[in-house]
């Protein structure tokens, strides 16, 4: 898809300093978005996600690197098309709606070239179409958060942009508004046939939302994919980590088997030597030890947190302490002698440069691989 | 990290032009007035500056400030704390009462003293006590100490209501009592807001002529008029102004040393509690308010009285051409400085919030040196600069209207720049987002959210214009007699029936700007 000649959006070696002495807080970032595609770049605060973002709509000059829409070039070292005459819509994260306008007038606010009636038409339109339309004569301060977030949305869509640009759109939202406004949300963006770039800081977020995710660290877009790619074959162990828990083992492979921490497990890919290997919590599953089953895969459950549908267990190993959840049909209490066993091949992971890793890099910080980010 | 306040890149050029241009009309005349003080050769030079004379001056000025600061330090203390700290019944009307005396200016507070007093004062003429006029360092002082200190009462007021009630807490439960709480915990934070206060009260002093004029009391500002009026020697007139600069320079650098490192902001989020109070008993209470009443018996009622007194005398006819003729040369001078001075403080508020820098700092910093320049010193700098420079300007309406906006464009900074705070900086890049260039995005978004600013900031400029005496003393042109200029002129000659329409119209304008900042203070609470 990256080589695919279908692309809408393509963002060529950004790169951002704020100031000369520093890293630079967008390092080579190169993506493309394909039309009518939902793109997520996720990543944890400070990573220059919303940099990259602010430098797409033209808000902030690009140090290098180039952006091209529609095969236009937007940006490179000689051009800067200013933020007016992009046709880029764009969602802040405060949703910066306009305090002395209605909800009418914000909507419309954009839809300069137009007939008057033509305008109160297609602004009604796009509030249909997300269902504010009885709000329209309300001032923002009116308006609740979640009802903040669809004008803001209205605001951008009415113009009929080439894309839209989203800057932690749900991050304002309390957690069960957030929930329904993301199905919404992409739900419009699908019926309008709109292409979109979503910058958020939440793995959730992107997986449910994204067609495509970019995961960013340190300036750097670490890895490209579907959802499940990323989720199910991280490059890194930044990627396993940030996309939900995971279990992180030192294994020596040889071929498409590696004996680890936990006893042996298959691989996703063939390697050879030491390796880093990364196992979701959902992909293992324990056992009563029993003198049959019972080898160096045995451990002892030292904690329990039960979340209703499921349920995760800390197991206690030998050299390591790993993570399982199981469905709550596996009643197993502290203590219990328990087997660890993996329902799917473990995953190679990389160093962020390419090479097969040993140590994580995270790791050396903080020293507790399972330490929620 | 992307700031929630600022946009990125270099403000734009129709914002940068009118601050910048601020900044030079600040810097221009002061070159100038530098250079009419090295006009004369060496001798007289030398002569001139270490006359014995500037000694005197200089021992009155400080002499003067000094007592002012302790006087309105003590006047203010009080009413702060009264206000912010304690039960006392009627705080808004404390509060109120408490700005008030701003509505008297020096020079009116100091042409009703006079009038009070004297075999033929007011005083006399009701009650038959006669008592000595108030004149010279302790007329002076009165007039402006009592006309000056709601500046000091609105900075600690607003220290007080600062201050995070837990950090008193956290102090009590490492066993401090109620008075070491005051000297080492209280006093301390509220050093800001008095160095702040004090600041406003020492240059108003320094630069004042109108009341020291009236008391006859020789500061620097006043032998810069004399020396003025007396037209011959313009050189050592310049080197006064100088003087004067210097004295305000250092004042504003022992601030800035004072000032440096104290930030005494409360740290966290969320709004504060309600501070503890201080339950006063009825004696108590009733002590505040003779206390408060007595105040503004001085500050307020007597001159109010007085002038209501003389007005009642009679005024002569011919009085009441002249009033209609300073009225609209009042107005006429002071509305037009009020949108100019909007006019530069809008672009230059914006700068300095929105793209913060060095540069964007230093030229926020000449919008107040115009305001900390002394007004007679920045007159005649004005002056210098015309002859020499623009001569088709000297003695114009134009450039009297110009001074005022550069020397009262502090005041509308304040609003604007709160205005300005409030505005989120997003709704502009949502605007261009939206297909709309950068100057129509500002006009569209953020200008209609700055519009009760920039009222406000026009009228404190429109207000302060009005009853501003020394800079229209010595700008205006011939015949132009404006409110101000008219009340001290009739009581530098004791006619005060003839004053007292003028000073009462006065009060009417000042009453207004009273209220005005009566009105956004009360917001504050």
């Amino acid at each position: 898809m990256e080589k695919s000649m279908n692309c809408l959006l393509r963002a060529t070696n950004l790169t951002k300093r704020f100031s000369p002495q520093d890293p630079p807080v967008v390092d080579k970032v190169s993506f493309t978005v394909a039309p009518e595609e939902i793109f997520a770049i996720l990543g944890p605060s400070g990573c220059g996600k919303t940099t990259t973002l602010r430098m797409i709509a033209g808000f902030e000059r690009t140090d290098e690197g180039s952006i091209q829409l529609n095969g236009k070039t937007l940006e490179c070292p000689y051009t800067h098309v200013p933020p007016e005459k992009r046709g880029v819509g764009f969602v802040f994260q405060d949703y910066a709606l306009f305090p002395h306008l209605n909800v009418l007038e914000n909507v419309k606010f954009g839809l300069t070239g137009l007939s008057k009636s033509e305008r109160e038409y297609r602004a009604n339109d796009i509030l249909e179409l997300i269902g504010m339309k009885a709000f329209c004569k309300r001032k923002p301060h009116e308006l609740s958060g979640g009802q903040q977030q669809r004008v803001a949305l209205a605001r951008a869509l009415a113009p009929k942009p080439s894309m839209l640009l989203m800057d932690e759109p749900f991050s304002n939202l309390d957690a069960v508004l957030r929930q329904s406004t993301r199905n919404e949300v992409r739900r419009i963006l699908k019926e309008a046939r709109m292409s979109a770039v979503l910058v958020t800081h939440d793995q959730e977020e992107a997986l449910s939302v994204a067609d495509r995710i970019g995961v960013m660290n340190k300036g750097k877009l670490v890895q490209i994919g579907t959802p499940e790619d990323v989720y199910y074959r991280p490059r890194t162990s930044f990627v396993a980590t940030f996309l939900g828990r995971t279990n992180l083992f030192a294994a020596q492979a040889s071929g498409l088997e590696a004996r680890s921490e936990i006893g042996t497990l298959m691989l996703d890919k063939p390697a050879r030597g030491d390796v880093m290997l990364s196992v979701r919590p959902e992909h293992l599953t324990i056992e009563r030890a029993t003198p049959a089953n019972s080898s160096n895969s045995c451990g002892l459950i030292c904690s329990r947190e039960f979340k209703g549908h499921d349920i995760t267990y800390h197991v206690r190993m030998p050299q390591c302490e790993c993570i399982v959840h199981t469905d709550n049909r596996m009643p197993f209490s502290i203590g219990d002698n328990v087997v660890v066993r993996p329902l799917e091949p473990a995953v190679v992971l990389e160093h962020e440069d390419g090479r097969a890793s040993l140590t994580p890099s995270f790791m050396q910080e903080t020293g507790d691989p399972y330490k929620p980010l | 990290m992307i700031s929630k306040r600022t946009l990125s890149g270099l403000p734009p050029w129709y914002f940068l032009l009118p601050a910048v241009f601020v900044g030079i009309s600040v810097l221009m005349p002061l070159v100038y007035l530098v250079i009419r003080a090295f006009d004369g050769d060496w001798s007289q030079t030398s002569e001139l500056v270490l006359r014995q004379r500037n000694l005197i001056l200089l021992k009155n000025t400080l002499m003067l400030t000094g007592s002012v600061v302790l006087v309105t330090t003590l006047l203010a203390f009080p009413f702060a704390w009264l206000t912010t700290r304690t039960n006392v019944p009627g705080v808004k009307l404390m509060t109120l009462l408490g700005v008030m005396p701003l509505a008297i200016p020096g020079y009116v507070l100091a042409y009703s003293l006079l009038g009070v007093g004297g075999t033929n004062g007011t005083l006399a003429q009701l009650f038959g006590i006669v008592i000595d006029r108030p004149s010279g360092f302790w007329g002076a002082l009165l007039a402006i100490s009592l006309y000056t200190f709601p500046y000091l009462f609105l900075n600690l007021r607003t220290g007080f209501l600062g201050l995070d009630p837990s950090v008193e807490e956290a102090a009590r439960s490492l066993g401090y009592s109620s008075r070491q709480i005051l000297f080492r915990v209280i006093i301390p934070q509220l050093k800001p807001s008095y160095l702040a206060g004090m600041l406003i009260i020492s240059l108003y002093v320094i630069g004042d002529f109108g009341a020291v004029s009236l008391m006859r009391f020789e500061t620097f500002s006043y032998a810069l008029f004399l020396q003025y009026e007396s037209a011959f020697d313009r050189v050592y007139a310049a080197w006064i102004a100088l003087m004067l600069l210097a004295l305000t320079s250092t004042i504003l650098v022992a601030e800035y040393k004072l000032l440096k490192g104290l930030s005494f902001y409360r740290i966290g989020v969320g709004s504060a509690r309600r501070t503890k109070i201080t339950e006063l008993s009825s004696w108590g209470i009733g002590l505040a308010w003779t206390y408060v009443l007595a105040v503004l018996t001085a500050a307020v009622v007597i001159p109010v009285v007085t002038i209501l007194f003389w007005m009642a005398q009679g005024v002569d006819p011919f009085i009441w051409n002249s009033f209609g003729d300073a009225i609209r040369n009042s107005i006429t001078a002071s509305a037009p400085a009020a949108l100019l001075a909007v006019f530069f403080a809008v672009p230059l508020a914006y700068i300095s919030i929105r793209y913060p820098s060095r540069m964007s700092n230093y030229l926020q910093r000449f919008a107040y040196l115009g305001y900390a320049t002394p007004p007679l010193a920045l007159a005649l700098a004005f002056i210098f600069f015309s002859l020499s420079a623009v001569p088709f300007l000297y003695q114009s309406l134009a450039l009297l209207v110009f001074a005022y906006a550069l020397h009262f464009l502090a005041e509308s900074m304040g609003p604007i720049r709160s205005a300005l705070y409030q505005a989120p900086p997003r709704i502009e890049e949502a605007a261009r987002s939206l297909g709309v260039s950068r100057f129509r995005a500002f006009w569209l978004t953020t200008f209609p959210l700055l519009k009760s600013g920039i009222v406000a900031g026009s009228a404190f400029v429109f207000l302060s214009a009005m009853k501003e005496l020394p800079i229209t003393f010595i700008l205006s042109p011939i015949g132009f007699e404006t409110l101000a200029v008219s009340v001290w002129g009739y009581s530098a000659e004791a006619m005060f029936a003839e004053a007292a329409p003028f000073a009462l119209s006065i009060l009417f304008f000042s009453v207004l700007f009273v209220y005005l900042l009566f009105a956004r203070e009360w917001k504050k609470a």
